[in-house]
Parts: structure tokens; C-alpha cells; sequence
């Protein structure tokens, strides 16, 4: 929101710098995001009056001036503006001075063109960084002829209205009321105790009506898109240019001057904040306003001559027989304000805020209305801006207000009021919330000075809000602006003296989270995090079929982008991302791993929330092969007391030959593997990736909770090698299920060599394994060596017979 | 005896000749073994005169002595030698690098997720998780926010049907509590939160801490008391908090939260931009409509609530200049966070 200094000004007695007043709005909530000032870059710059124009003596193009610069004296300055005459009142840049020039600062100095000295410079409008709507004539090519009942001497700054401060103030959503400059000039004065009851005495809003015949009845088809339409009938409409002051100030919020009648529109809306329309009478045919919502493919032409075809989302005005604005957002061609215009129906109205946004959004067309509707307009607002508008028509001569003011689906416009609240509360109440005693007095004066009316009533009172502000529903909304007024700098902290002693903490889950992190930390794995979405063309990648119960995401209606358009299923293919990122920013080697939700949905699109789903995906490249990352998975097994089981898997993404599957019991919990060869040089990675997915809430119920001791054995282990030739295609664990099923004393089979040599045999390799025996718990004593013998042969035979292997 | 201190000569030449512990028994073999010189000497004895037996014996075992003295001093030189000789061997180059095993590290986010929870937990909040996948009802309409508000423009939001979105905030978290559990309440709720905003300080998912207190007779007050202590045990034991108007549908009366810079002390700098403060998180009074949502009389009890950005929280305190680094996961990143 753009607020000019000198604007705030009319209505605010200020004595304080324009710093101190962003610091002022800071305190009650209204944070200046940036003051600018308009004289920036522009200094040293004063009237002068042209005395005489010379020829220079060696250059056809330029000209010798001198110039009564008042009490800087008389200068002499050199110019190749052509526009220049003696008794020209100009901008005359002194020695040391600067101006704007091309979006910086330009300094000037004495110096010499073609050997004559010129003491500074004339300056443009340009240069001052105005346009015609501050000055007539700024925006020439050439010098800036200034009024010539300009005193010389004077800073340019206040003469050109340059002299000014911007406020850029963000104004949070709950206060629609102070998107406009009397919204901030309400503030002002109650933060600077200009007021004692909110009302702003310059603020005018009067004007003399007119007896007129004219009817122009507005019909309201859809009360909840526009609730309220206030019209207004001018005549004698003479269409001419705005008086500079107004000029100006639309200039200094941004916007540009159209002519008379347009101008006051677009300045009711910067300083009351209501959008007004004005359409030329004789163009509304039928003499009447329907607000109604468009017919599918219905068209309209708006002013900016662009055509849109419309649905029944978007609501209309229309006249007797065609639409003549796109409601909210901006006129129609067909009925704007002309040269020639002599008659004006003015429209002030409520419209729904989503009603105007999907219109806007959906035709792409945005205005400084739209935004203005979409921020919400509160009901006293149209009758505000529609009585200033009038009042300026009448300031500014440039129409007659008439008698003829209506309220849509209102027949008596008499019995028209905008319902007041009033709230009844306590003192102590307020006080209770913000935890400090606010004086009484104090309380009452900042509500008036806000524009409430307060009756006190012993310990209470009840305070009337101000029309303007729907948002105030409660006591805590009274306590809210009691403290912005008197200054949070009040409260003093305490520790919550009347709470209750509560016990804090994670809960089991939470832990159990942390302590499966630490975990994979503990065994070199950073932790990744990730965005919950990705892209459907992840699932390609992952050559996953079309039938994959992966495929089955959850898709964002507005997603950024496609890239992150569906909600993950699996997170497989953004820890992929990750090690391609790395290994592209040359980090050669690495281990990631996440733990976050997939999203499961039950149906498709959601009838209800979906299942969130914990899962933890692992990537090691660079260094380490399968076995490192397996025994980061078997790490997580012995943190949790889990028995995990691996068994040769298939998936579509893992090299069929290095992919196992994850068993806890007979439950699939996950996959761990080489990343397939093709998908790995689709994405340009050259050394081996290892990737594991882990169901961690598949996995979480089987979690061992709390240690359970068991008795140390009371005679040592006995430990054997072992090393049997067996073919080639019989696996480490079939051959320890053997062993293990073997020989009940068997505590233990540790694989610890596997040898390969042609005396073998063609197709055989040599399994070593390191056996370790232990005595039943209650044995009397420990294991002879002739046992274990017997138990060592029982485990040979085993071997032979079950996978025909031979002791080597 | 000549011949004696001949032996003894020798026998001193031998020990001192040895190279090593096996030379040097050889040696004492030579002399006092089974086959020995002074075994020597005694098989001599019957050739010896009677009467001279008795002093012949004991010259031998002096000289035996003697000779034992002699090798046992040797053995001790020759051990304490073999020892030097030893760790001389054995010296390793102490400044070669050592031998590591390269732990982990857990994400920042985590880090500072884990140290918000202690401080709170300190204070004796409880943690509570909602889904990331929520319906309008607990997301928005609950924290009084209808279908028409405009502080739903405040929050772009990822809408997955007309009826489920991705949370915008972890104050969905409130009610699902509030449903369940009657004050007093001190609850947080961490977790990941979605806007559909991405540029150089915003990105489309990050973490919240949400905090909320429900009991009788909580006052603003006490609000910056507890926000004071956070400021202290996560920034600086001097940080200070300030409270200026601000707001959030779902509290009233609504605040930005300041916490004094702590990279200048408050002084002014690049960090705080000069002003000296930094804004960390937004708070208020509990609204009296979210807590009439939730079945809790908003005559009986008052509340608080606070909610800040983790990220937010972890680049201020590590110095992260750009949000982008938190999901990008690069290991040389992510290492700098060890614990």
C-alpha cells in the first residue's frame, strides 16, 4: 500500500520527520517496507530566471546563458536546450549539485563547453524524475519552464512536489480497511493522539444534490456476489483535465491521469479504498444496471479493448440489454467515459472477494479494483466513496450531483442503516488477557481515539466499533488494539505464573525415529531431506510397469511444476537426485539416507485422508559395495532386536544379480541392490550405486523395546574353521541354514573366506566358516573336544548330503 | 689360579662378543653347561690329590659363581639392548593421518528439531504430530479461517482435492489435540509444511515448530516469558525477544516475535539488517473461536500459541545464507553437522 506523506498530511496534523512516523506504524502493526524519497538523487537544484541568451562564440548548437539564480547570485550556464529564452524561470543545477539521469545520480560541476565556462546546468522534468501529472511540462524534451511567478533562488524540490515521502506500508489481511490512505491516516492520528474520536475533520464528504427525474434502477440477481450496489445519476458532466493537485497524487501512488471523472474514480479508490466505476449514461441502454452472472461464451470487450468469452462463474453489470463491465474488475468499452460525456452513473459496490478473484484469475485480467475486492470491501465503504466522489465532482466543477442515489433490492432508501456492533465487556477482562493493568482512561481513550465509542459502566463498558471495522469481534480484538496503541513495550514477562505443572518430552515413537537416525548415522549415513513430491516421470525412470502399485500417487492440483507435481510413493527416485547432484558437483563418493512419509491412498481421487506411510531409503556410491550397504541394514536389524532375512529379489530399477529383498519373518520390509547399469547411465552415473529402501512402520512393531539381560554362559565358547568345496551356484546362506539346523550347540556360522582355484574343480569354490559351539545353558560342564568332534562330522555329513559339499 | 682367571677372561670376551640373547646363552653354555668348562674342571677332581680336593672344590665354585654373576650381568644388558633395539624397530611415523571411521551426520533441521523440543521439553511440552496430508476443515476452517477469509491468500496452498491439501501450517496439529486431550495443554508440533512458493528465501516444503498453551489464566505475558527463554537457550544467554502487532486468523490479539541479533548483539549489522533485531516467529492469544472449535470453554481457559520456521531457525544459527542448501544434500554440506 502506497501512502504519500503530503497526502497523509491533509488530514493529520503531523509534526514529527517521516522516520519517525515509520517507526510510529511499526509500533501499532503497520510495518513500512519502504520509504522513499522523491527528492532522492536530486540536490542543490534551484529556480533561476534566464537574464539573457547568447550565441556561443564557437559552437552553432549551444547557447550562453545568464541566469538570476536569487541569493546563489547570478551564474552563467551553458545549454544546447533549444527552448530556452530570457525571462525563462528554469531549474538550474548549481556546481556540486545532483540530478537523475538514467536511473542513478548524476553529479554536477563548473566546467567548460567549447572554452566558456558554465557554472551547472538547466534541468529537464527527466532529470527531476517527474512527469507531466507533478508539472506541466515535465515530460517535454528539453528544458523545464517553470510558472514565472516562481521565486528564484527557491529548492526545486518543494516547487516541482518532489519534496515527499512514499510510505510502502504492508497491511495484514485482517485490515482491508487500511488499504487506502485514509485507512493509514485513521491510524495515524489515533498512534499520534491527533483525534480524540477517530474522525478526520478535513475528510469531506458533502456536497449539494440536485433535483433530478432521472431513474436508473439497479437489479441484484445474486445478493451473495454483490451484496450491496450503490448508484449515483451526475449530470452536467463537463469531461476535462484534473487539477494538478490530484494529478499528483495519483502520480505518487503510481497510477496515470484519464481525464476528469476517471480521475476521481481512481482517487476514491487510492484514498477511501473503493473501487468506483463511472459509466456514461447515454450508453447504458434501458436506463437500468442488472448484476448478474454471465451465460456460457458470453462476451465482453473491456477498456483496455480486450476481448474475453465468459462462464457462469463470472458475475456482470449489465444494462437493459448487454453487459457493460466485468464486475469487480474492470468497465466495458461500450459505456466508458468520453470527451463528449455529459451525463455519469456512478457505481459503488460490494462484490464477493472469491467471486472477483476467480474471475480475475481465471480471465487473467487484474486491475487495481480486482486486487483492491480481493482484499475484502467493508459496507460502509461504497456509501464513503461513493459521497466523496460525489463531493469532488462538485469541488472540481466538473458535474452536478443529482437526488438520485440508489441501494440495489433497497425500496426505501430511509430505512437503510449499516448495523453497528458493540461489544460488552470488562476491564479486567482486557487486562486479564494481555497480563498488565491497563489504566482505564487509557483504555477508553485509545478505543476513541480509534474511532469506538466507549460507555464505561463501573468495571465495565461497552465499546460501539466503528463501521470500518467489521474485523473487531470480540474483547480479545479490543485488548489487541488497546496494546498496539499503548505499546507492547508494556508487557513483562512472566513464566507462566497459573499454569499448571506439566510433564514434557517426546513420545516412544519419537525416540524410537531418533534413535533408528542415530543408528544410520552411527554407521556413516548423512541424513537427506527431500521435498515430499516429485514427478510422475520419475516412475518411468524406475522402469516401473504401468500396473506398479507405486504409480497409484496422489496428484498436486497446482503443483510449482511438473517436476513436482505428485506426492511420493516411494523415495527412491529423490535420494537418486541427490547422489546425481553430488556426484555432478564432483563429490566422489557418499552415503544419504531418509527417513520421511510416502502417501498411500486408499482410493483415487481422495475420499479421505490418506496413509502416511514411514519409510527410510539408503544410498551409498563411490566407496563401499552391496555389503557395506547391507551391513548398514543388518546395523538397523541389531539396533532394533529385529531378525532380517535377505533373499535374491527382482526389481525393474536393481541389477537383477546384486538385489536382494528384506524379510522380517515372512513380511517383505524392503529392497536393497545395485542400481540398475541402464538406469544408472541414464543418469551419467559412472561408479556403482547402492540403494535400499526400508518399510520403517512395516518394521516398527517388531521393534524390541527394552533390554532383557540374559545369564552369561558359565564354560567359554568353542570355536572350529570349517571349509567345504560346494558348487558354485550354492549360496553363504543356504549353507549356514544347514550348519545351523544341523547342530542345536551351533551358537553361530561366520563365513570368513571363499576361495576359487582350478584343483578345485571346474564350477567350485571353497565356503570357509567359523563355527562357534556353546554348552546348553544348564550343562554341568563345558564341551569336551570328542564332543564338538561329534558335532563337527554331524555338520560335515549335513553339508554333503543336503548341497553336496566335501570337506576340504 | 691362572687358569681360573683365564677362564674367566674368556668367558668375559665370550658374554661380551654375543650378539643377542641366543649368542650370549651359547656362550654361557660353553662355560657353565652340561658340557661346559667348569663341568670340566670337576671331572678333574679325582685326579686331584685327597687333601686338596676340599679347596680345589671350592675354587671351582667360586669361579662358578663368579662366571654366573658374569653371564647373568650380560643378560640383563643384553635384554634392556633387544628392547631398545625393539621399539627402535617398531617406531611409527606419529604424524601420518589416522585411521577413521566416518560417522554420519544428522540433517540441521533434525538438529534444531531435536534442540527445540528439548528446550520445550524442558518446560514440559509434549510432542504431537499431525498428518501432512490434512482436510480444509483442520488446516483452515477450524483455526477460524471460513472458505471467504482473506488470510487464506497469506498461505498459497498445494490443493490435492477441493477437500484435502497439504498443511500450511503444523497449527493444524491444535485441534486434532484439542479434540482429544482438555487442558492444560502445553503441546508441540514439528513437522513438515507446504506453500506453494518457491524463490531464493522461500521454498515449497519446509518444517514448523508449532507450540501451544492451554490452561487457566495464561496472559501475553506469559508468552514473552517462555519466548524469552527460548531465545536465550537456542541464540544467546543475552537475547531478548520484542513483541510488535502482527496477523494470524487463529490468535487474537496477534504478534511478530524479535529476538535481538545475536551475531551483533543487538548493535546493528548485515544480519539483522541494521535494526538490530531479527524476526523469528509469529504468536498470539489463542482465538476464542478455535478454542470454541475444539469444545474448550474460551471463558474458562486462555492460551497461547507460537509457530516458527525450522529452517528459519537453523540458517540463523549456523549461518546458512540460502535455504536451497537444505534440500539439496550435498555431503559436503551435510558433514559440517556432525554431532
Amino acid at each position: 500500500m502506497k501512502v504519500p506523506f503530503s497526502w497523509l498530511k491533509e488530514y493529520v496534523d503531523i509534526d514529527i520527520s517521516a522516520e519517525e512516523l515509520q517507526e510510529k506504524l511499526f509500533s501499532c502493526g503497520f510495518e513500512v517496507e519502504e520509504l522513499l524519497y522523491l527528492g532522492e538523487g536530486v540536490d542543490k537544484v534551484v529556480v533561476g530566471r534566464i537574464l539573457s541568451c547568447d550565441k556561443h562564440p564557437d559552437a552553432d548548437r549551444l547557447t550562453v546563458c545568464r541566469v538570476d539564480c536569487g541569493s546563489y547570485g547570478e551564474k552563467q550556464i551553458v545549454t544546447a536546450a533549444t527552448n530556452v529564452f530570457a525571462g525563462a524561470v528554469v531549474p538550474v543545477a548549481l556546481d556540486g549539485s545532483t540530478v537523475r539521469h538514467e536511473g542513478g545520480v548524476q553529479k554536477i560541476k563548473t566546467g567548460k563547453l567549447r572554452g566558456v565556462t558554465s557554472e551547472g546546468m538547466f534541468c529537464s522534468g527527466e532529470e527531476l524524475g517527474i512527469n507531466d501529472d507533478f508539472y506541466e511540462g515535465a515530460e517535454f524534451n528539453g528544458i523545464l519552464i517553470l510558472d514565472e511567478n516562481t521565486n528564484t533562488g527557491c529548492d526545486i524540490k518543494p516547487v516541482v512536489g518532489i519534496d515527499d515521502y512514499i510510505f510502502d506500508i504492508a497491511v495484514t489481511a485482517n485490515r482491508p480497511d487500511c488499504q487506502s490512505v485514509l485507512g493509514i491516516a485513521r491510524e495515524v492520528a489515533a498512534v499520534l493522539k491527533k483525534t480524540a474520536d477517530g474522525k478526520l475533520p478535513a475528510f469531506r464528504t458533502d456536497y449539494t444534490a440536485e433535483r433530478t427525474d432521472v431513474r436508473i434502477p439497479v437489479e441484484v440477481r445474486d445478493t451473495k456476489l454483490c451484496p450491496l450496489y450503490v448508484g449515483s445519476y451526475v449530470k452536467d458532466v463537463r469531461i476535462g483535465t484534473s487539477p494538478r493537485w490530484l494529478r499528483r497524487r495519483l502520480a505518487l501512488c503510481g497510477m496515470r491521469s484519464v481525464n476528469n471523472v476517471v480521475d476521481i474514480t481512481n482517487y476514491v479508490l487510492l484514498e477511501v479504498g473503493q473501487p468506483m466505476h463511472a459509466f456514461d449514461r447515454k450508453f447504458l441502454h434501458g436506463d437500468k444496471i442488472v448484476v448478474r452472472c454471465a451465460e456460457e461464451g458470453e462476451k465482453i470487450t473491456t477498456l483496455d479493448e480486450k476481448e474475453f468469452s465468459l462462464h457462469p462463474d463470472n458475475l456482470l453489470i449489465c444494462d437493459g440489454e448487454r453487459p457493460v463491465a466485468l464486475a469487480g474488475v474492470m468497465g466495458g468499452l461500450n459505456s466508458e467515459i468520453k470527451d463528449d460525456t455529459t451525463e455519469v452513473f456512478f457505481e459503488a459496490a460490494c462484490f464477493a472477494r472469491d467471486s472477483v478473484r476467480k474471475t480475475s484469475r481465471a480471465l487473467g485480467q487484474r486491475s487495481d479494483s480486482s486486487a483492491r475486492f480481493e482484499k475484502g470491501v467493508y459496507e460502509i465503504f461504497p456509501h464513503m466513496g461513493m459521497t466523496r466522489a460525489l463531493h469532488l465532482m462538485q469541488q472540481l466543477g466538473c458535474g452536478t450531483p443529482t437526488t438520485y442515489t440508489t441501494i440495489a433490492n433497497c425500496p426505501d432508501l430511509s430505512a437503510y442503516t449499516i448495523p453497528s456492533k458493540t461489544i460488552d465487556t470488562t476491564y479486567e477482562k482486557i487486562d486479564a488477557l494481555l497480563g498488565i493493568e491497563v489504566p482505564k482512561e487509557e483504555v477508553n481513550g485509545i478505543l476513541r481515539r480509534l474511532g469506538f465509542s466507549v460507555t464505561e459502566k463501573g468495571e465495565a463498558f461497552s465499546a460501539t466499533v466503528p463501521l470500518w471495522r467489521e474485523d473487531i469481534d470480540g474483547f480479545p480484538d479490543l485488548a489487541e488494539e488497546v496494546i498496539r496503541m499503548y505499546g507492547y513495550e508494556h508487557i513483562s514477562p512472566t513464566f507462566l505464573k497459573n499454569a499448571t505443572v506439566t510433564m514434557g518430552g517426546l513420545t516412544p515413537a519419537q525416540e524410537t525415529e531418533l534413535k533408528f537416525k542415530r543408528t544410520l548415522a552411527g554407521e556413516g549415513f548423512m541424513e537427506a531431506c527431500n521435498y515430499s513430491f516429485y514427478s510422475l516421470k520419475d516412475y518411468d525412470l524406475l522402469r516401473l510397469p504401468a500396473d506398479a502399485p507405486e504409480r497409484r500417487t496422489i496428484a498436486i492440483l497446482n503443483p510449482i511444476s511438473e517436476d513436482l507435481g505428485v506426492m511420493r510413493t516411494i523415495l527412491l527416485p529423490s535420494m537418486l537426485q541427490n547422489v546425481v547432484r553430488n556426484v555432478r558437483r564432483g563429490n566422489e563418493s557418499g552415503r544419504l539416507f531418509e527417513l520421511a512419509n510416502v502417501y498411500l491412498a486408499e482410493e483415487l481421487p481422495l475420499k479421505e485422508l490418506p496413509e502416511e506411510r514411514k519409510k527410510a531409503v539408503l544410498a551409498l556410491w563411490g566407496e563401499g559395495d552391496f555389503f557395506d550397504l547391507k551391513g548398514a541394514v543388518e546395523a538397523i536389524g541389531a539396533a532394533f532386536g529385529l531378525k532380517l532375512a535377505f533373499a535374491r529379489t527382482e526389481k525393474p530399477f536393481l541389477h537383477p544379480g546384486v538385489s536382494a529383498k528384506v524379510l522380517l519373518g515372512e513380511r517383505e520390509v524392503g529392497f536393497l541392490g545395485e542400481l540398475h547399469p541402464e538406469i544408472a547411465e541414464e543418469l551419467a552415473l559412472e561408479k556403482k550405486v547402492y540403494v535400499a529402501e526400508l518399510d520403517y512402520d512395516g518394521m516398527k512393531k517388531k521393534f524390541k523395546g527394552d533390554i532383557s539381560y540374559h545369564n552369561l554362559p558359565k564354560f567359554p565358547d568353542v570355536e572350529r574353521d570349517l571349509a567345504v568345496v560346494v558348487d558354485e551356484k550354492v549360496t553363504c546362506g543356504e549353507m549356514t541354514e544347514c550348519i545351523l539346523r544341523a547342530c542345536k550347540a551351533v551358537k553361530g556360522a561366520e563365513l570368513f573366506d571363499v576361495y576359487r582355484d582350478r584343483r578345485l574343480g571346474e564350477g567350485k569354490k571353497s565356503m570357509a566358516f567359523r563355527l562357534t559351539f556353546a554348552a546348553d545353558e544348564n550343562a554341568e560342564k563345558g564341551l569336551s573336544p570328542e564332543t564338538v568332534d561329534g558335532y563337527f562330522k554331524k555338520i560335515v555329513g549335513s553339508l554333503n548330503h543336503t548341497l553336496g559339499g566335501e570337506l576340504r | 689360579m691362572d687358569e681360573n682367571d683365564k677362564i674367566v677372561e674368556e668367558a668375559e670376551a665370550a658374554a661380551s662378543q654375543a650378539e643377542d640373547s641366543k649368542s650370549l646363552y651359547e656362550a654361557k653354555l660353553q662355560f657353565l653347561g652340561r658340557e661346559g668348562k667348569v663341568t670340566a674342571l670337576m671331572k678333574r677332581m679325582k685326579e686331584i690329590a685327597q687333601e686338596l680336593r676340599p679347596a680345589f672344590g671350592k675354587q671351582v665354585n667360586a669361579l662358578r659363581a663368579k662366571l654366573e654373576a658374569l653371564f647373568s650381568e650380560h643378560e640383563t644388558r643384553m635384554k634392556e639392548l633387544e628392547l631398545q633395539k625393539k621399539l627402535s624397530a617398531e617406531q611409527v611415523d606419529v604424524t601420518m593421518p589416522g585411521r577413521r571411521h566416518r560417522a554420519g551426520t544428522l540433517h540441521p533441521v533434525t538438529r534444531v528439531k531435536n534442540e527445540l523440543i528439548d528446550i520445550f521439553a524442558g518446560m514440559g511440552f509434549e510432542v504431537f504430530e499431525g498428518p501432512e496430508i490434512e482436510n480444509d476443515y483442520y488446516n483452515f476452517t477450524a483455526l477460524n479461517t471460513p472458505a471467504d477469509h482473506p488470510a487464506r491468500d497469506m498461505q498459497d496452498t498445494f490443493y490435492l482435492t477441493d477437500e484435502f491439501l497439504l498443511r500450511t501450517q503444523t497449527s493444524a496439529g491444535q485441534i486434532r489435540l484439542m479434540e482429544k486431550k482438555k487442558p492444560p495443554i502445553k503441546m508441540l508440533s514439528p513437522g513438515r509444511v507446504f506453500r506453494s512458493d518457491d524463490d531464493a528465501t522461500h521454498s515449497p516444503m519446509f518444517h514448523q515448530m508449532e507450540g501451544l498453551v492451554v490452561d487457566r489464566g495464561i496472559t501475553l505475558c506469559d508468552l514473552q516469558g517462555m519466548l524469552d527463554k527460548f531465545a536465550k537457550s537456542m541464540f544467546s544467554e543475552t537475547s531478548k525477544t520484542r513483541l510488535r502487532p502482527s496477523y494470524f486468523p487463529f490468535t487474537e490479539p496477534s504478534v511478530e516475535v524479535d529476538v535481538s541479533c545475536h551475531a551483533c548483539g543487538g548493535k546493528g549489522c548485515s544480519l539483522c539488517k541494521g535494526t538490530g533485531w531479527i524476526e523469528v516467529l509469529g504468536a498470539g492469544m489463542v482465538n476464542r473461536h478455535v478454542l470454541e472449535n475444539c469444545g474448550v470453554d474460551p471463558d474458562e481457559y486462555t492460551g497461547f500459541a507460537f509457530g516458527m520456521g525450522i529452517e528459519r531457525i537453523a540458517m540463523l544459527k549456523y549461518g546458512i545464507n540460502n535455504i536451497k542448501l537444505l534440500t539439496e544434500n550435498d555431503v559436503r554440506f551435510l558433514e559440517q553437522f556432525k554431532e
